[in-house]
């Protein structure tokens, strides 16, 4: 079946799992670590913090693109810096495409993580106390494995999400084949390119497939640990 | 095997200063109506919650001193914690829920211990469950469990019977009786519960209102009548130790025999000499000056009075010694004056054999007072 696209095509496919892979992943250790803050800390600046992980909720993502150049372009300090540091370039390239998506999609990460902490009884944690067990010995045997329905939920709707990231990647870092032009990209390309119809219809049908695949898959995973976490 | 606590503590309105020592092993109750600070004594003493001002030892080690700034986190403590509402770990089975502290604990207990606590507490065909497929009594002995393979110092127990149905807490009482007896440790037990607490407590420290108002041996304390309205005002009664003397297998009865008399009760599965609880309500003890002929009561104990005071309506609650042991009746005033009661006066207390509780009843909870 694979004959029936270009390998321009499958190139796309293969670049926005990747892309969204690495932004989901990248994004998921500093999700939990938020969350919990949120969920459990009381510090002065909370409410800041709670504000600035949703920006991204709130701000067109053109304009969450748009930062992002400014900031991370090779011209721009940060980019610079890294660039010249650690031989990190985000203009332009796929790395960039992946730091937009994991902007955009880290609100959706944080919320479902700080309602599941948020549910869990903090009694279990005082309970872990009294039998010995330490605040990170708490968090990672107590607090993190039952919160996982909302980490797995969290990263599955940041997953989707950032296979139709759109607005942010192509202000970002263009529309490069091969480097930059994940699905959505190459549906926008097709439908502007003369003759393109059918190449996005299938991209578009490409999209509708992976989308429900991954409605299933999670629905599945989400079962197997709603048992896991004992509820 | 001693417990020493002088806390002072503040949180909002609500002022607690507490001080009381357990020098042996066996279980003290914390014993007062809800809201009196039982649960957060026990919280301050297990280093959940810091005391403002005290000084908290444990085995002669200190955990709490404010004087010094010590402060020993919870972890550290080993103090064993059954909470009301268990607490088990829902993602970890019943196995993992019972090694959770034995694996943290400096010195975990052998596979021979192990053994000996799930047997103890009869929860070795749940070991492979979920908490969330227990009952509400099996989770509150696999608390128990977990708790005490920690191999505490110190065990505490916030209500562990408070959320559960009679027929639950009939399933664990047993337990807890046997815990008592068996383990080395001093047990604080806190409950609001008078015929609980007159079941398990070998102590008893009674708190009212943030205070430690009179602690001491739970029959001396629960035969005081000047403390009944914190103790038992609606179902005063006495709690007495005795043996079993022998046994009347024909009748169904057993004698026992306790310091100032001897008394028939319904059969008891136990060897002469055994010791028994025996807890007797006020309510059911009829006093006469001479031995009454041809009564259906079984037992008749020879004492003398020591206090009356007014009980509720018309009421009032006679403190009999007998021998080396005290007897509480509540009576009419009417029959008080009638018979002419007085302090020194000698009586005989009537005791029917069904009247004498040697198991878990059904007496209600304490009440807090009003006003």
């Amino acid at each position: 079946m694979w004959n029936a696209f270009t390998a321009a095509e499958i190139e796309a496919l293969v670049l926005s799992l990747r892309v969204a892979v690495v932004a989901v992943g990248a994004a998921l250790p500093p999700a939990v670590a938020v969350a919990f803050l949120l969920a459990r800390g009381r510090f002065p600046g909370r409410a800041l913090i709670d504000s600035l992980v949703h920006l991204p909720l709130v701000l067109p993502p053109v304009v969450m693109g748009y930062l992002l150049l400014i900031s991370f372009g090779t011209r721009a300090p940060l980019g610079a810096w890294l660039l010249e540091n650690f031989g990190i370039r985000f203009a332009f390239s796929w790395a960039g495409a992946a730091l937009a998506a994991a902007i955009i999609t880290f609100p959706f990460q944080v919320r479902a993580i700080r309602l599941s902490i948020e549910a869990i009884d903090p009694g279990l944690s005082q309970a872990a106390e009294t039998l010995g067990a330490g605040p990170l010995d708490r968090f990672v045997n107590i607090t993190l494995p039952l919160a996982l329905p909302g980490i797995l939920a969290g990263a599955i709707t940041a997953f989707a999400a950032s296979l139709g990231e759109f607005g942010a990647i192509i202000t970002f870092v263009s529309n490069i084949p091969g480097e930059t032009r994940t699905l959505p990209l190459a549906i926008y390309t097709a439908i502007q390119t003369p003759g393109g119809e059918t190449a996005a219809a299938r991209l578009a049908a490409l999209s509708i497939a992976l989308a429900v695949t991954g409605l299933v898959l999670a629905e599945v995973a989400a079962q197997r640990v709603r048992r896991m976490a004992g509820r | 095997m001693t417990l020493t606590a002088r806390i002072e503590h503040r949180f909002r309105n609500f002022r607690l200063a507490m001080e009381f020592t357990i020098s042996r092993p066996g279980l003290t109750a914390l014993f007062g109506p809800s809201g009196s600070g039982k649960s957060t004594c026990i919280n301050l003493i297990s280093g959940l919650l810091k005391p403002e001002n005290g000084y908290i030892e444990i085995n002669g080690q200190p955990v709490f001193d404010s004087a010094s700034g010590l402060n020993l986190p919870a972890r550290r403590r080993r103090i064993g914690y059954v909470f009301q509402d268990a607490r088990l770990f829902p993602h970890l089975s019943v196995n993992r829920n019972l090694d959770f502290g034995a694996r943290r604990s400096p010195e975990p207990p052998s596979p021979a211990e192990r053994g000996h606590v799930v047997e103890m507490l009869g929860i070795g065909h749940l070991l492979e469950r979920r908490p969330a497929t227990l009952s509400g009594g099996e989770r509150q002995r696999v608390a128990l469990g977990r708790a005490l393979l920690m191999k505490p110092s110190l065990l505490l127990l916030d209500e562990p019977l408070a959320a559960l149905d009679q027929a639950r807490k009939a399933e664990i009482l047993p337990h807890l009786e046997r815990l008592r007896d068996e383990a080395r440790i001093p047990i604080v037990l806190v409950s609001h519960a008078l015929d609980d607490v007159a079941r398990l407590a070998d102590d008893i420290v009674v708190v009212n209102e943030g205070r430690s108002v009179a602690a001491g041996p739970v029959e001396e304390i629960l035969s005081r009548l000047d403390l009944l309205p914190l103790t038992g005002q609606s179902e005063p009664m006495s709690v007495i130790t005795a043996n079993v003397l022998h046994h009347d297998v024909e009748g169904g009865l057993t004698e026992l025999g306790f310091n100032g008399g001897r008394l028939w009760v319904a059969r008891v599965d136990a060897d002469p000499g055994a010791p028994v609880r025996l807890r007797i309500a006020a309510r059911d003890v009829m006093l006469a000056l001479e031995p009454p002929a041809r009564i259906s009561a079984t037992n008749m104990i020879y004492g003398h009075v020591a206090e009356i005071r007014s009980g509720p309506g018309p009421y009032c609650d006679i403190r009999l010694v007998c021998g080396g042991s005290i007897l509480l009746a509540r009576i009419t005033w009417r029959s008080a004056e009638r018979l002419q009661l007085a302090e020194g006066r000698e009586v005989i207390a009537v005791i029917k054999a069904v009247s004498v509780n040697r198991r878990a009843g059904a007496a209600p909870a304490l009440t807090p007072p009003a006003g």
